[in-house]
């Protein structure tokens, strides 16, 4: 967790404005945690400790727990991601056409691993569930746009779009 | 309301898999040309949810004319509309080519791929526009939701269901009817809750997130239905945030039927009301087994409890709830549409109905479909699935994802229902269906699974967090090439001991995967183990690069690009690889322009 601390936390005053509206709308709500944690985590992009301690208060929800909460699901993300999240569905329907040599090379040309940012803060990598486009596999998605039936020929081509 | 005479609709299939291929864009392109060409008063387009064939995406059909066009690109659109919708020729160039047949187009029922299908869960997905609810309406839609409330007792709903011989479609199989009546029997002062399962998180399915994408007011309406019949008045749905499409039609057809009456208070003014919210998952896997499931609503860390007490008594915030699976939703309209004999007529004995599959892997027509009970899997991969491509041969089909098996090629006429396929050491699970080919190593896919249940063990309890990790270790082992016989005896022994006493569902259904290779593929575990040898040449450390004398050339390229410096000779005569220095990396493979180097 040493990378957490290296990223200083740098959110704005309207993005805690945008926070406490959405504590104050769930309020009350039965099992409102998780809900908040989503709309928190599209706030800020993730979910550093500052972000947490102040969901903990609004809601009145002991700060351990919610820590426990972030940690559990994958979704949550403890350290920022990059500009261009990258994703490789490591679904079995893309595993067995190849998705794995793919992860590699991208691992290879960012010179990151799985669940790292690269220095610049642009590119993030990540292995996914399956993502449920089986029929285009393998795949891999970089921010909203799907690239399928992917070739690891391919994958450095892909990368120049985005550079 | 539109009343202009349309001549001609334009169906675009809107699901995940074709607005990946780029779906979106054909549908803002067809506006536009229809604009230009001054036809969008005659010409609808309509986007719908999965036709099935993900593979030819994306997909567009054109009425009256049913003209299947695939692997539509945004520069034919143009096309289409000057030449389909404007002169009436259809482009035959863009025809799914099963449906071309001299001068005519085949009916789609006639095509292999739907040929052998039934479509119940999946009757109006690609055919209605899922973010319409008139259109379902249209359809027989919520016409159930009356028959129910205004004509029958909730005892009456309850038989009919049980009737029916409807099994949970989310893996486990159980009666739905009897899940429902046991919910109507608990006492439930303080109400009680029905919620619905759509964690679809088995890698490779993807027919829940299809039917919510496709249809999905009638998953809305099966809950208010059973809502009705076991007396309760709040539903949530649980569904993973990874499907984001699914997601936003689901809110919008909530919100369209609290507009309508459909959902609120007094529906149909029969005094009952109903009241449905969404819940996000955040990507735990866990989250799929019925108790974990719960307490993840509850906005905890979704760790699974102890049954019993069964949800039907202490579910939701410890309230009697009734938890199903999408799937089995989508068929609860119809059987009160249809009656319960109807639906009993169809599928075995004990199973009835239908079951969607998602199919994927190496298969020629990748996508979803939708057979009766008692089809074989021979019918599904061959008839239906189209084989597997390249000429290759068929080795495996995996159901159930990491709680089930691999079946082999000599099961391949067992009939699909619930009872066989456990019979066989697999499962129905929630009906993804992966086919694998000679190339893929069983081993390997063993070990894939037990990665997955290994990242997504949650924890609670030792049999599932340090058993499954101990499974990978020994896997990993193995194709390693450093395994002994007797580890395929402790593994064998492992699986049983996880299998009796993990705490849930995926601890005990986790060892599945290596059980059911070790029973059908035990010769591909020996081969790794007693000869080091991956006979699918997966596993790295048992394959070795080779390079063939007389093909190569002696370019030099493969050892300039070597990292190692593993590969050595003189130009112009065939150059060797050092298998001690090689790492395997692949490079010379792909660098070699003369096929040269192979992986043996």
């Amino acid at each position: 967790m040493d990378k957490a601390k290296t990223v200083p936390f740098n959110g704005t005053k309207e993005q805690e404005e945008q926070l406490r509206a959405v504590i104050e709308a769930h309020k009350g709500q039965q099992g409102a945690t998780i809900p908040v944690l989503h709309e928190a985590q599209e706030i800020y992009g993730y979910l550093p400790f500052e972000v947490q301690a102040m969901i903990s208060e609004g809601l009145g929800v002991p700060l351990a727990e919610i820590y426990g909460i972030v940690t559990f699901y994958t979704q949550f993300s403890l350290n920022p991601k990059g500009v261009y999240q990258i994703g490789v569905c490591l679904g079995t329907a893309c595993y067995v056409k190849g998705s794995g040599d793919i992860l590699e090379k991208l691992k290879e040309l960012l010179g990151i691993d799985v669940g790292e940012c690269t220095q610049d803060g642009k590119f993030s990598l990540d292995a996914t569930r399956c993502i449920g486009a089986c029929g285009l596999a393998p795949v891999i998605t970089i921010n909203d746009d799907v690239y399928g039936r992917l070739t690891v020929e391919e994958v450095p081509d892909i990368l120049k779009k985005y550079e | 309301m539109n009343m202009d005479m349309v001549r001609g609709h334009v169906l675009i299939c809107g699901g995940t898999g074709c607005t990946s291929s780029g779906s979106e864009a054909l549908i803002k392109e067809m506006e536009t040309q229809l604009k230009a060409f001054e036809l969008d008063k005659e010409i609808k387009v309509i986007k719908t949810g999965c036709f099935g064939l993900c593979a030819l995406g994306p997909i567009m059909i054109v009425y009256p004319e049913g003209a299947f066009y695939s692997r539509v690109q945004v520069e034919d659109i143009k096309e289409i509309v000057s030449e389909h919708l404007l002169k009436g020729r259809i482009v035959k160039r863009l025809l799914y080519q099963e449906t071309v047949e001299e001068d005519n187009i085949k009916s789609l029922n006639e095509v292999d791929f739907y040929k052998k299908q039934m479509r119940i869960a999946l009757k109006n997905c690609g055919v209605i526009n899922p973010e319409n609810i008139e259109e379902y309406i249209g359809v027989d839609g919520y016409k159930a939701l009356g028959k129910v409330l205004t004509e029958m007792s909730r005892e009456e709903v309850i038989d009919e269901i049980k009737k029916s011989g409807l099994r949970g479609r989310g893996g486990g199989g159980f009666s739905t009817g009897l899940k429902w009546q046991f919910t109507y029997a608990a006492e439930g002062p303080d109400g009680k809750y029905v919620a619905c399962n759509a964690d679809e998180g088995d890698p490779g399915a993807f027919m829940d997130r299809s039917i919510l994408e496709g249809d999905p007011h009638c998953i809305i309406e099966a809950m208010a239905i059973a809502g009705y019949a076991v007396g309760a008045n709040q539903g949530y749905i649980y569904i993973r945030a990874e499907y984001p499409i699914a997601v936003k039609r689901l809110q919008i057809a909530i919100d369209q039927a609290k507009e309508y009456g459909l959902l609120g208070k007094n529906i149909f003014d029969s005094g009952f009301d109903f009241d449905l919210e969404l819940r996000l998952g955040a990507g735990a896997f866990v989250c799929g087994e019925e108790t974990a499931l719960m307490t993840s609503i509850e906005g905890k860390r979704g760790e699974p409890r102890p049954r019993p007490p069964f949800p039907a008594n202490k579910g939701l915030w410890a309230k009697p709830t009734l938890l199903n699976n999408v799937e089995t939703y989508a068929n609860i309209p119809q059987i009160i549409n249809n009656g319960a004999e109807w639906f009993s007529s169809i599928g075995t004995e004990k199973s009835k109905g239908t079951k969607v599959f998602a199919l994927g892997g190496k298969i020629n027509n990748t996508g979803l479909v939708e057979i009766p009970m008692g089809t074989t899997l021979r019918e599904i991969i061959e008839d239906i699935g189209g084989g597997i491509p390249n000429g290759k041969k068929f080795k495996a089909a995996q159901t159930g994802g990491p709680s089930g098996g691999c079946i082999p090629a000599s099961l391949m006429d067992t009939p699909i229902d619930y009872d066989s396929l456990i019979q066989i050491g697999s499962m129905m699970g929630s009906g993804g269906l992966i086919v694998m080919d000679e190339d893929n190593c069983m081993v390997d896919i063993a070990k894939f699974f037990l990665e997955f249940t290994v990242d997504e063990s949650c924890g609670k309890c030792a049999p599932c967090r340090i058993g499954t990790r101990r499974l990978l270790e020994l896997l990993t082992k193995i194709t390693d090439g450093k395994g002994t016989m007797e580890d395929l005896d402790k593994l064998e022994e492992l699986c049983y001991s996880i299998k009796a006493s993990s705490l849930c569902g995926l601890g005990q259904t986790a060892p599945n995967p290596v059980l059911s290779t070790l029973r059908y593929f035990r010769d591909e575990y020996e081969a790794h183990v007693k000869d080091k040898v991956c006979p699918a040449g997966v596993c790295k450390a048992l394959s070795r690069y080779v390079i063939d004398r007389e093909k190569c050339k002696g370019c030099s390229l493969c050892a300039r690009q070597c990292p190692v410096g593993a590969i050595s000779g003189t130009v112009k005569s065939p150059f060797v690889i050092d298998q001690e220095k090689c790492i395997k990396c692949g490079a010379c493979m792909n660098a070699c322009k003369f096929q040269a180097i192979y992986k043996k």
